[in-house]
C-alpha cells in the first residue's frame, strides 16, 4: 500500500508523542511511589535528627543569602513598575497595601520556591545522583543504613521545614526593598508604610500562602531526591537529573499554586 | 594458604546454588554456583561484562536474583527480612570498586558511619573512637583521620574503605575488583594489605578482579566465570596450566 510522505511524518509523529506520553506517566507513577514511600518511611526509627538539622542548616542557611538578595530586588522593581500606574490613577496611597499583599499571597511564595528549586532541588538532585554513580548509596545498604530515611527522609523534610521560613524572610525583604523606593519617592515613613501593609493583610492571606511553601518545599526535595535516588548513566546521568529535578519541580510549583489559588478561593466564596 | 581439612562441608561459609540474574534478553548468570569455605580466599576471574559484579552484588542483597539461592552463614538471604538482612550484613564487609567513601564525611566519620548502626553488636566493645584509630592504623593510614576523601589518592581511599570494611570485624570480606585503576605498586600494596588483613583477622575473602598477578598471589581457589557459569574451579597452578581454551585465554596474557 502506498503511504504519503506526509502520512508517514504524521504516523511518526503521533507515535513520538505516545512514547513522551508513556514515558511522563511512567515518571509520574514513579514519582508517587517514591511519595508514598517517603511518607511510610517518615515515621519509622530510627529519626536521623542529626542529619535532618545539618540538612536544615545547609538549606536554610545557605539559601538566605539568594532568596535575600532576591526578595530585595522584586520588592524593589515591583514598586518602581507598579509606581506610575498607581500615581496617573490618584492612588499611590495604595502602593504599601497592593505591594504587600501581592508579596505576600503570591510573588514571595513562588519566587522564593523557584529560587529554591533552582538552589536546593538541583543540588539534592547532583548529590545524590554522584552518590549513586559512585556506588556510596550501595555502601550505605551495605553498612546497615537505609539509605532511603538517611538520605532521602531527612532532605525532603529539611526543605519542607526550611522554604515557609524562607518565604517569611524573602518576604521581608521584599518589603523593605518596596518601602526603600516609597521612602525616596514618596517620602512614606517606615511605621505608616508598614502600617498601611499590616493594615491591609488578613489571616486569609497570610495562612493559604503560609500552607501552600510547605508543598512547595515538599514537591521541590521530594523531585530532587527522585530525581537523584535513581540516577543512571554515569556521570552523564548526574548533570540530567540536576536539571531534571529544576524543570520537573519547579513545573510541579505552579500546578499546586494554581490549586492552592482555586482552593483558597472556593474558601473564601463561603 | 588456606589448610585442606578446612575443604568441609562443615566449613562453608557463604554457598550459591543456581544463581540466575537476567537483563532484559541478557542472561548474565546463568545456573551459578560457587562455596567459599572458612579462611578462605577465593577469587572470581571473568571477563568484563561476565556478570562478577552483579553476582557479588547478589550475595549482599544489592540485587535481587531471578532464582537460586544463597546461603550466607547458613542463612539464606533470598528469604531474609530487611531487618534480618541489615543484622546479617554487619557480618560481611564489601569493598567497593571505586571505594566509595562518603564524600561528604571525614576519614573519621566514613569509618563511624558502620558503627552507629550496629552499636549492638560492639556495645561491650571498645568505644567507637578507639576503634577508628585501630582500624586506620591496621590499613597504616591513623595520620589520615581527619582528612576529607577528596584529599586522599586513589590508593589511600582503597585503604580507607577497607579500613571501614574492617571496621565491624566482618567474618567474609568481598572485594570487587580491590586493584583496578591503580598503579602496580600501589596494586601490590593493597594485595599484601589484603593478605595481612586475612592472617589478622581471620576472614573468609571472595575476590573479584581480572588481575592475573592478584590472583597468584593471594588466591587459594580460582573459579572462572564464564558464559554465567562456574565454568573451572581450582588452584592457580592447576588452572594456569590447563589445556582448555577458555580458561587458558585467561592466563595467557
Amino acid at each position: 500500500m502506498y503511504l504519503s510522505n506526509g502520512l508517514i511524518k504524521g504516523m511518526l509523529g503521533l507515535y513520538n508523542i505516545k512514547v513522551q506520553l508513556n514515558a511522563f506517566l511512567k515518571e509520574i507513577g514513579e514519582l508517587t511511589y517514591f511519595t508514598v514511600r517517603f511518607f511510610r518511611e517518615v515515621f519509622k526509627r530510627p529519626f536521623e535528627f542529626k542529619e535532618l538539622l545539618r540538612q536544615c542548616y545547609n538549606m536554610g542557611n545557605r539559601s538566605l543569602f539568594l532568596v535575600g538578595i532576591t526578595g530585595f530586588i522584586i520588592g524593589l522593581v515591583l514598586t518602581l513598575q507598579t509606581r506610575p500606574t498607581l500615581l496617573e490613577f490618584g492612588a499611590v496611597s495604595w502602593m504599601p497595601s497592593m505591594v504587600g499583599i501581592s508579596i505576600v499571597r503570591e510573588i514571595g511564595p513562588i519566587i522564593t520556591a523557584l529560587v529554591c528549586a533552582g538552589r536546593i532541588g538541583s543540588g539534592i538532585g547532583a548529590e545524590l545522583g554522584s552518590m549513586r554513580v559512585t556506588e556510596q548509596i550501595e555502601a550505605m545498604e551495605v553498612s546497615g543504613t537505609n539509605p532511603f530515611k538517611y538520605l532521602v527522609v531527612t532532605r525532603v523534610l529539611a526543605v519542607t521545614l526550611m522554604l515557609p521560613l524562607l518565604v517569611i524572610v524573602g518576604d521581608a525583604i521584599a518589603l523593605l526593598g518596596s518601602y526603600l523606593v516609597e521612602n525616596v519617592k514618596g517620602n512614606v515613613s517606615f511605621m505608616l508604610y508598614l502600617n498601611q501593609v499590616f493594615n491591609a493583610l488578613e489571616f486569609g492571606d497570610i495562612i493559604p500562602a503560609t500552607i501552600k511553601t510547605f508543598f512547595f518545599g515538599l514537591a521541590i526535595g521530594l523531585v530532587g531526591c527522585f530525581k537523584g535516588y535513581y540516577c543512571k548513566n554515569g556521570t552523564a546521568g548526574v548533570g540530567i537529573a540536576a536539571n531534571s529535578a529544576v524543570v520537573f519541580s519547579s513545573l510541579l510549583l505552579f500546578i499546586i499554586d494554581f490549586i492552592a489559588v482555586f482552593v483558597t478561593d472556593i474558601f473564601y466564596d463561603l | 594458604m588456606m589448610a585442606d581439612h578446612n575443604i568441609s562441608n562443615n566449613n562453608i561459609v557463604l554457598e550459591v546454588k543456581n544463581l540466575y540474574k537476567r537483563f532484559g534478553d541478557n542472561r548474565v548468570l546463568n545456573g551459578f554456583n560457587l562455596k567459599l569455605y572458612q579462611g578462605e580466599n577465593l577469587v572470581v576471574m571473568g571477563k568484563s561484562g561476565s556478570g562478577k559484579s552483579v553476582m557479588i552484588k547478589c550475595l549482599v542483597g544489592l540485587m535481587e536474583a531471578d532464582s537460586g539461592s544463597i546461603s550466607v552463614m547458613h542463612h539464606d538471604i533470598t528469604k531474609l527480612n530487611q531487618q534480618a538482612l541489615d543484622v546479617l550484613r554487619a557480618d560481611i564487609g564489601f569493598l567497593f570498586q571505586g571505594s566509595a567513601l562518603y564524600d561528604s564525611m571525614t576519614v573519621r566519620e566514613n569509618l563511624e558511619f558502620p558503627l552507629r548502626r550496629h552499636s549492638r553488636k560492639n556495645k561491650a566493645k571498645l568505644d567507637t573512637e578507639t576503634q577508628v584509630v585501630a582500624a586506620l592504623e591496621s590499613v597504616g593510614l591513623a595520620h589520615a583521620i581527619d582528612l576529607m576523601p577528596a584529599e586522599l589518592s586513589g590508593g589511600m581511599k582503597r585503604r580507607v574503605a577497607l579500613a571501614r570494611t574492617l571496621i565491624l570485624q566482618p567474618k567474609i570480606i568481598l572485594y570487587d575488583e580491590p586493584t583496578s585503576g591503580l598503579d602496580p605498586i600501589t596494586a601490590k600494596e593493597i594485595i599484601i594489605l589484603m593478605q595481612d588483613v586475612q592472617k589478622k583477622y581471620k576472614t573468609s575473602s571472595l575476590i573479584i578482579t581480572h588481575d592475573v598477578d592478584c590472583a597468584r598471589v593471594i588466591s587459594d581457589r580460582i573459579l572462572l566465570l564464564i558464559d554465567g557459569v562456574d565454568y573451572a574451579v581450582g588452584t592457580y597452578k592447576a588452572l594456569s596450566t590447563s589445556e582448555d581454551p577458555k580458561i587458558k585465554a585467561f592466563f595467557k596474557q
